[in-house]
């Protein structure tokens, strides 16, 4: 933008008050991470005795060593990568060939797949039916039926569908001409052509297989098959009202908060080492497909 | 979405005339493009399996069933289950502070993300901006088990940092977290924390696209920036804001149970209690499946209508509908 001087002292009052709000902004946004890092890094005592606001105070790893002796936690650690993995796996190989067969010009009765695919967005049965539903396919309690069970999005659709109809006929053309069928077209042409659309459904599917814990913890028994949100929750947001297991710990070095504070720490950290890379589709994404609710 | 699309590749198929050729011009088009439909074929079967199948369990809601006797077993019993929740007392409220904690976070949270875009696009510092909207856009990509953690963790009466910074400033403690008055401000606030700097970017997008000459004008005129923010960029945005609105009171009865049902307790029912954590605790808990399925049901047809309004709304104010 332009240079300084184009500004009233009025406006420059403005830009300095406003970087402050921002500054202010970020600084709150922070804040909650700052303190849960300090507080994991904390002696219990000096967290139960209120002495910890920003920087850890009695500097431990107590918390850490007790949360990665557990062997639940790595359990669960591995079952999210497997349910990210292969839940965004099942979730391209549905919805791109999907997407694709939509945008065709010659596919019969697309007027009505379109929307057969939209409709879901509009109504839905509900939990209890979709949940019965799961029960009398025999996949509750079983990895593959989380996998599967959540691998169709009709929004990801949508947008993969827009866009490769907005691809133009020119370079399906030329593959049409050195006689490549349609799995070819797809594989050869739309796919390289649409790597933004696709990087985009995909971070839809990773972030959401990630956090994803309501389904997991009502479908999934057994404890050697939960993933990490199931596995938090029980241990930070169960505990919640139990005053008496912090009291229980004083004498450790460790307590329950600094506990709960290093679970979390350890679970945001994938989250922290992918961000940057992921970061340039924000954009794009939001744009293809209106904000994803 | 739907509508607008064209059938050009199907325009030579014959829609009058024989039955044979009919069925001619369908064996030589399923012969021509049998991969279209074969690629199709695993999303249709998904969606009818995990989607539209339990549509068709929805009818529970009119059953008395048994998940011995199953769905097609179970005795028919019309509007019963619907006449026991007009008399159950935890339905009305789970219905009322949906719609008040909806109310409450269109008149709280929707205005923020418009006021970040503002001010971000208001900083021309590139790296500050650009260091400023990554960490904004962070909490969004936080799962909801982590949010009510931190939560908690913040506002524990004894131990928690909010407390404590009350009690040095010689307040008295507060346990949030089992006050029903305190339910709905926490729950709203950090769901603004949470969600506010990601949603940010639509009106980001929306002011890129203003068109520069615009400013320059204004700025010959001697605008200050504080009138061209005003005048300039707010307006420019203003149907972005019309259709995000719009989409919003579509989703209006979606509160975000998933996080409310983390962060609630018996003791903040009496706010935080909405229709889907009351589905959740008479169906999944209480195995109430039948009743749960009927307020399920109420829950998806006001959704439906919603949606079905709102976007008829958007059709006429910006002749851009959602579909």
């Amino acid at each position: 933008m332009g240079s300084f001087n184009l500004y009233s002292r009025g406006d420059r009052i403005f830009g300095v008050a406003n970087a402050f709000l921002v500054t202010l902004i970020v600084i709150s946004t922070l804040y909650p991470f700052i303190y849960i890092i300090a507080v994991s890094f904390s002696a219990g005592s000096a967290v139960t005795s209120g002495q910890v606001t920003i920087h850890p105070v009695d500097l431990t790893i107590a918390a850490y060593k007790r949360v990665l002796s557990e062997k639940l936690f790595w359990t669960s650690y591995r079952n999210t990568f497997i349910y990210t993995i292969f839940g965004t796996i099942a979730t391209l190989l549905i919805i791109i060939p999907g997407a694709y067969a939509l945008s065709r010009p010659q596919l019969l009765g697309r007027r009505f797949w379109n929307f057969f695919i939209a409709f879901t967005l509009w109504f839905h049965a509900g939990m209890i039916p979709f949940f019965l539903n799961m029960r009398d396919l025999g996949l509750l309690d079983s990895y593959f039926g989380i996998i599967i069970g959540f691998a169709g999005n009709a929004f990801s659709i949508i947008i993969l569908r827009n866009f490769f109809e907005s691809v133009p006929r020119s370079y399906e053309e030329a593959a049409r001409m050195d006689g490549a069928n349609d799995f070819q077209v797809l594989w050869k042409v739309y796919i390289p052509l649409s790597k933004a659309a696709i990087a985009t459904v995909t971070l839809f599917a990773i972030v959401s297989r990630w956090n994803g814990f309501f389904w997991a913890m009502v479908l999934l028994r057994s404890e050697e098959k939960i993933p990490l949100q199931v596995y938090l929750r029980k241990t930070i947001v169960a505990l919640v009202a139990d005053e008496e297991f912090a009291s229980s710990l004083l004498e450790e070095v460790y307590s329950f908060e600094t506990v709960s504070a290093a679970i979390m720490v350890v679970s945001i950290i994938p989250v922290l080492l992918v961000y940057p890379f992921i970061q340039k589709y924000f954009n794009k994404g939001i744009l293809l497909g209106g904000v994803k609710e | 979405m739907t509508e607008t699309v064209s059938q050009q590749g199907v325009r030579d198929a014959p829609t009058t005339g024989k039955f044979e050729a009919r069925v001619r011009w369908l064996v030589r088009h399923f012969r021509k493009e049998w991969q279209i439909y074969v690629l199709m074929a695993p999303m249709i079967i998904w969606f009818l399996l995990f989607l539209y199948k339990p549509m068709y369990g929805l009818q529970i809601a009119f059953k008395d069933f048994s998940i011995f006797r199953g769905i097609e077993g179970s005795p028919w019993i019309g509007l019963e289950h619907f006449q026991t929740l007009l008399g159950n007392d935890q339905f009305f409220r789970a219905v009322g502070n949906t719609f008040i904690i909806a109310f409450l976070s269109l008149a709280f949270a929707f205005p923020v993300p418009i006021i970040l875009a503002l001010m971000f696009n208001e900083i021309h510092h590139r790296i500050f901006k650009k260091m400023a909207q990554t960490i904004v856009y962070l909490p969004h990509f936080i799962s909801v088990v982590i949010i009510a953690g931190i939560v908690i963790n913040m506002f524990s009466p004894s131990t928690g940092v909010v407390n404590n910074v009350m009690g040095m400033l010689g307040l008295e403690q507060v346990y949030f977290l089992v006050q029903p008055e305190w339910f709905r401000p926490i729950f709203i606030g950090s769901n603004i924390w949470k969600e506010a700097g990601f949603e940010s970017i639509i009106y980001l997008a929306a002011i890129a696209g203003v068109s520069p000459t615009l400013y320059e004008s204004a700025r010959v005129d001697g605008a200050t920036r504080w009138q061209m923010m005003w005048r300039i960029t707010l307006p420019s945005i203003f149907p972005t804001i019309v259709i995000m609105f719009i989409i919003r009171v579509g989703n209006l009865v979606d509160v975000g149970f998933e996080y409310i049902l983390l962060l609630y307790q018996p003791a903040t029912y009496q706010t935080g209690d909405v229709i889907n954590t009351f589905i959740y605790r008479q169906g999944l808990q209480g195995a109430q499946y039948d009743m749960a399925a009927a307020a399920g049901l109420f829950n998806a047809v006001v959704a439906l209508v919603l949606v079905t309004a709102a976007n008829a709304l958007s059709r006429r104010v910006s002749r851009t509908s959602l579909w």
